[in-house]
């Protein structure tokens, strides 16, 4: 068979993308989707979009969604493409949660505490069982918004069994603008978790409740709904709304043992998310504390409180870039490789014949009056040195 | 339900953790290994306590399912549905009438009878886990009763805070031999473990454990002998009822550091009433 070079990218790559346009349509007998169905019947995978993406936008989430035929990783990616060519007009004030319009919020810690606790729409109480009316179904329910809602952590707060928040003074950090660096401030760190993936920060969060990094953890409070957002523009001097958003805020209150400084007192995880994302701001909550363990004093032995690895890993942009960038060609550096690993098969080959030649002669029985002579050592010991066999039960990426 | 066994689960499932549960009474406190299964309700909502009760569980049965001490918890409403639904049995929140209680980290007030099942949910059923996070090396030191470690965090809690720390989930010695995390009770209700005349079952899902305290079994809270175990209970009486010797719950009722301390268990509560006894908030509404 004659060799063909491998040629015609550009024909490929059209042909390609118009078959993923195909596909991506389906079936034309099958009426499309338009971007308000996705918007308000898939809202789940909006939010989740959104949160990964970055930005807050509802039809755009919908239409990432749409065309990344539901793939949320690469419908996040789409948004954060988009994203980056904004121009930033403000920055906002902090959104004040406890004024959140609640659709949902709700506490473990307490039984009945101001305000109440609202189920509000959630799965929480279903019977997983596939329900096959569905198709037919167009029951709604709905719960409305109540006032303002004191904060779990806050009613902690006025008898001093929770740390305090540290004050909101400073300008944040801003990770699409300066790249990490480290130490990693915990502003910082919380914009990583809320722009990180939802299933990586689940498993770790999932692992701190199995023992790698435990932080005896309570859900003070989840509470969703609606928030204004605020700007001061300098020329005006006052605050102005300009929208409202959805997110998802969760406090966790954890166990902490006090310090020679500080007495036995809780501790805070946060979480804070766009959308709906209770599961996202729960694992959030739980990863941010257990990245607290080094400026709490604790030990630092499982990944979910190695803040490197944790901020290096939670961006699925990033990871499902570099995972899959191995599909690219790599050519020169595998033809590389190939004759490596051929030069070092021969030489192993060879030092095997060698050893043979001299195996076939008699081996002088070691420390015998050899050439070492009596009681001498060897000139180097035949094992390396056992550093390596260190830190056992240590995690070390 | 239709479309369903009896109580969920088929039959074969159940006959295998019914020998799960068997070998669990033979040995104490010993953590057995069980297939379990993928339920209707996520993972640490007590799909572990809800196959132990689906396993037990007869149609002449009563169930009572209580979450926090209470019937009208969200979860514990759900859990008992789920029973009305697919086993149609018939479900009290009287504990006297119950012939199972499923319970998520309350042992009931009420002293239970040997003719009653307890399940608990439990969501580690490892209690050296904080300890030692590998399963294969609790494992081993279950298997050489090697709990030194255990001993060590305690007096370790002993030196830094002059007591022991732990407030609930409260490590247990059953049967002089295993070990046993008593599912995340609070350390208050460690005592009612201790001899108690019903058969107590213990069902992690997520998991995969079940392990169990048969009738009468010697459970004792780890301690020292200069350091003797202390069940931990806010000191107020009950609001509602005024029973001092209850586990209580703290409710908020304002945010001005306003505080209204009842029952846990919402039954005791009722039937103590039911019976004349009134609390401090029962007296102020009787003089408005």
């Amino acid at each position: 068979m004659a060799y063909v070079t491998v040629k015609g990218g550009e024909q490929a790559i059209d042909n390609a993308h118009a078959w993923l346009a195909e596909e991506r349509r389906g079936d034309r007998t099958v009426q499309e989707l338009t971007l308000a169905q996705i918007e308000q019947q898939l809202g789940r995978s909006v939010d989740r979009a959104m949160g990964e993406g970055s930005l807050y936008d509802r039809e755009l989430a919908a239409l990432a969604v749409k065309q990344a035929q539901g793939d949320l990783i690469e419908a996040a990616f789409l948004l954060r493409a988009y994203r980056t060519t904004l121009p930033r007009f403000a920055h906002s004030l902090p959104i004040e949660t406890a004024t959140m319009q609640i659709r949902r919020r709700i506490s473990a810690v307490f039984k009945d505490l101001p305000g109440g606790q609202v189920l509000g729409p959630t799965y929480d109480y279903t019977h997983r069982l596939l329900d096959f009316d569905m198709a037919h179904s167009d029951a709604r329910t709905s719960d409305e918004a109540v006032s303002t809602m004191p904060r779990v952590p806050d009613i902690l707060g006025h008898e001093g069994l929770i740390e305090p928040d540290g004050n909101g003074e400073a300008e944040p950090g801003d990770l699409t603008r300066q790249p990490l660096s480290f130490p990693a401030t915990r502003d910082v760190r919380l914009q990583a978790l809320a722009r990180g993936d939802e299933g990586f920060l689940l498993a770790l969060g999932y692992s701190t409740q199995r023992g790698y990094g435990g932080t005896h953890p309570f859900a003070g409070e989840i509470r969703m709904g609606e928030v204004a957002v605020e700007i001061e523009p300098p020329e005006l001097g006052f605050a102005i709304d300009i929208g409202d958003i959805t997110v998802t805020e969760c406090q966790m209150v954890n166990q902490f043992k006090g310090s020679k400084t500080t007495p036995p007192q809780f501790t805070r995880g946060y979480g804070l998310v766009f959308g709906f994302c209770e599961r996202k701001a729960m694992a959030m909550a739980l990863v941010d504390r257990a990245m607290r363990a080094e400026e709490l004093g604790e030990e630092v032995t499982a990944p979910a409180q190695n803040v490197e690895f944790v901020l290096y890993h939670s961006d699925n942009i990033e990871a499902t870039g570099f995972v899959e960038h191995l599909k690219l060609p790599h050519y020169v550096d595998f033809q590389s490789e190939l004759q490596n690993v051929r030069r070092l098969q021969r030489e192993v080959a060879l030092t095997a014949e060698r050893a043979e030649a001299v195996c076939g002669q008699d081996t002088p029985p070691p420390l015998a009056g050899g050439s070492w002579g009596q009681g001498a050592v060897p000139p180097s010991s035949p094992l390396p040195p056992t550093s390596s066999r260190e830190g056992r039960g240590r995690f070390s990426p | 339900m239709k479309g369903y066994n009896f109580a969920y689960l088929d039959e074969q499932t159940k006959r295998m953790i019914r020998r799960a549960l068997l070998k669990a009474v033979a040995i104490p406190g010993h953590q057995v290994p069980f297939g379990s299964r993928e339920m209707p309700l996520p993972y640490g909502w007590g799909t572990g306590g809800i196959q132990v009760t689906a396993s037990v569980l007869g149609a002449g049965d009563v169930l009572k399912v209580i979450d926090q001490g209470a019937d009208d918890t969200t979860n514990a409403v759900s859990i008992r549905r789920f029973f009305a639904r697919t086993a149609g049995v018939h479900t009290t929140t009287r504990t006297a009438d119950a012939t199972v209680i499923q319970t998520r980290h309350r042992i009931p007030e009420q002293t239970l009878r040997d003719d009653q099942i307890i399940v608990y949910q439990v969501p580690q059923p490892e209690p050296l886990y904080r300890l030692e996070s590998s399963r294969i090396e609790t494992r081993r030191m279950h298997a050489l009763a090697d709990y030194g470690l255990m001993h060590v965090k305690l007096y370790e809690d002993i030196a830094r805070f002059g007591q022991i720390s732990i407030s609930y989930d409260y490590p247990v010695m059953v049967n002089r031999r295993h070990l046993m995390s008593p599912s995340p009770i609070p350390a208050f209700d460690n005592p009612k473990l201790h001899r108690m005349p019903t058969l107590q079952l213990f069902g992690a899902g997520r998991e995969k454990r079940i392990y169990a305290i048969p009738p009468w079994t010697e459970v004792r809270s780890l301690d020292f002998d200069d350091h003797p175990f202390r069940p931990i209970r806010a000191p107020h009486p009950c609001g509602l009822c005024g029973a001092t010797d209850s586990y209580l719950d703290e409710v908020v009722i304002d945010d001005r550091g306003g505080r209204l301390f009842v029952c846990s268990d919402t039954d005791h509560c009722a039937e103590r009433r039911a019976a004349g006894h009134v609390g401090t908030e029962g007296l102020k509404e009787a003089a408005e």
